[in-house]
């Protein structure tokens, strides 16, 4: 298949409609309304659903219903727009139905702006909505990941029938890049919908979807399965890549755009006679921890770069578990911090560690 | 190999549209490449800039700070990246705009009128593509060739009847260059 030049949030609504999305239910808001642009004229054109929601909690119930009658559904929106959602997700995670949720993040708190950003990673890795769960959350570098995560998203959402989140930024969603598609799927048809779907119980006994337990038992055993599950997605879902780390002195640990950030500043520490190596964690939950524990007992300290204030800081501390000194350096505000301002930290981790 | 190149001006002068097409044409060259806007609430006659890099292996960081190569059509974008460009770099100015001349001997820079030679070839919004065919030309990574058929293969249909116009453009800047 063909290289094209794709624009990031094209790509994320292309793969998908590739994947077989069979209903999207979407508000417009700025970084990602080409998303939902790329839809309202592909979907309908197949047969498929597209559907413009009145509001971000309308759009995460419609996916939540069509979720339930077996439908192979998404909603996409940005930083704001995912917090509206929130209360949905978890009734989504708790009724155990799969969902792939997209959220370009921008920069906030609050309306903030629509400059890329990465200050959601806590809301989507640690706290999507009430109570204990999480979803799988796919952290994209380059738009080729972006087509291939979102793809990867619906099956995992589909194999552990939970969230599939694909967390991007806006400067991902914006850019363009050489992408080869995946392959078209075809959409499933109607008889092949899973056997828990609210599908009409004719001919057999009634499913029955829910996240209300009044007994306090049985939401218990509802939770512990939910944790045995989430186990289960920790011990088979970790990705991650790794660049010159097999001498490295020195490791950054970044995601998505500050992640290929830090290729660059990589290549540059090593012109400066620096052993830096980088991790860039695909999937942000789970966490890459075990791998980043190894990759401490190697090296002298480790540098993580986010745009924004240290979130994923904690869980690269939690894997390092002291054994190393571990810095940060963040921008906000939607800035993206450049290989020139990342380098005079890692030189100072050199010259702290040596 | 890396180029990493700056198209900038307002909105509506096609800078965007002049950094696809050199994006296209270094895809279709098998190159890495990037394209990437500066976006925001922008409006017509607002700034309009976008960022290519042009590389042979794995493109890390997407933006730069110090270009190799700019495209300036306005006086503002002119402020912003005559300064910027990075020693040995090449500064295409659309001078019909930008009156002030370049102080800095360390860098190539090649005074395009490309506004005044848009409107006299028939269409103003050729500029961008005059201006272009100015910087490929410098630059020589890529043949201006490639440009021609990056237009041909991926120009919307809607927008063919302008391709012998657009190759003429590039042809055009591609003088100042020689």
């Amino acid at each position: 298949m063909a290289r094209e030049l794709w624009e990031g949030n094209a790509t994320i609504a292309e793969a998908a409609v590739r994947a077989g999305l069979e209903a999207f239910f979407g508000y417009p808001i700025t970084p990602q309304s080409e998303i939902l642009e790329h839809l309202s004229h592909r979907l309908p054109e197949l047969g498929r659903v597209f559907l413009q929601t009145e509001s971000e909690v309308a759009s995460i119930n419609m996916v939540y219903g069509a979720a339930c009658a077996g439908a192979r559904v998404m909603t996409s929106s940005s930083s704001p727009g995912i917090s509206l959602m929130q209360e949905g997700f978890s009734y989504i995670a708790c009724s155990e139905v799969p969902a792939v949720i997209i959220n370009v993040m921008r920069g906030g708190p609050g309306l903030g702006n629509v400059a890329p950003s990465q200050g959601d990673y806590f809301q989507a890795v640690k706290m999507a909505g009430h109570g204990d769960f999480h979803p799988i959350v796919l952290a994209p570098g380059n738009l080729q990941e972006a087509a291939d995560l979102t793809v990867l998203a619906f099956d995992l959402a589909e194999k552990y029938r939970t969230i599939g989140m694909v967390l991007a930024d806006g400067s991902l969603g914006q850019m363009m890049e050489p992408v080869e598609m995946p392959p078209m799927r075809p959409v499933r048809p109607p008889y092949e919908r899973p056997s828990w779907a609210l599908t009409g119980a004719e001919g057999r006994p009634p499913n029955i979807i829910t996240s209300l337990y009044l007994v306090e038992e049985v939401l218990e055993k509802v939770n512990l399965r939910l944790q045995a599950k989430l186990r289960q997605i920790a011990a088979n879902e970790v990705r991650w890549k790794e660049y010159s780390t097999e001498d490295a002195e020195l490791l950054l640990v970044a995601f998505g755009t500050v992640g290929r950030v830090c290729q660059t500043v990589v290549r540059e520490a090593r012109r400066a006679g620096i052993r830096a190596g980088l991790l860039r964690p695909i999937t942000v939950w789970p966490f890459p921890s075990a791998r980043i524990a190894q990759l401490a007992e190697q090296v002298r300290g480790v540098l993580v770069v986010e745009m924004n204030a240290g979130q994923m800081l904690e869980d690269v501390r939690l894997a390092v578990e002291g054994r190393r000194p571990v810095r940060f350096y963040g921008r906000f505000g939607g800035i993206i911090p450049l290989p020139d301002e990342i380098m005079p930290e890692l030189e100072k981790l050199d010259a702290e560690t040596r | 190999m890396q180029e990493e190149i700056i198209v900038s001006g307002f909105g509506g002068q096609g800078t965007l549209f002049a950094g696809q097409v050199l994006a296209y044409a270094a895809m279709d060259a098998g190159y890495h490449v990037t394209w990437i806007p500066s976006y925001g609430p922008e409006m017509r006659g607002g700034k309009a800039r976008c960022t290519v890099i042009i590389s042979d292996e794995e493109i890390g960081s997407p933006l730069i700070r110090r270009p190799s190569a700019a495209i300036v059509m306005n006086i503002p974008s002119m402020e912003a990246f005559e300064p910027a460009v990075r020693s040995g770099g090449v500064l295409v100015v659309n001078s019909s705009l930008i009156p002030q001349r370049s102080e800095r001997d360390d860098i190539r820079v090649l005074y395009v009128p490309g506004t005044e030679l848009a409107t006299e070839m028939g269409n103003v919004r050729i500029a961008n593509m005059i201006c272009l065919g100015a910087l490929v030309q410098a630059l020589g990574v890529l043949p201006l060739r490639t440009l021609e058929e990056a237009l041909e293969n991926h120009l919307a249909e809607r927008h063919r009847k302008w391709l012998p116009l657009n190759k003429e453009a590039l042809q055009k800047g591609a003088e100042f260059a020689r």
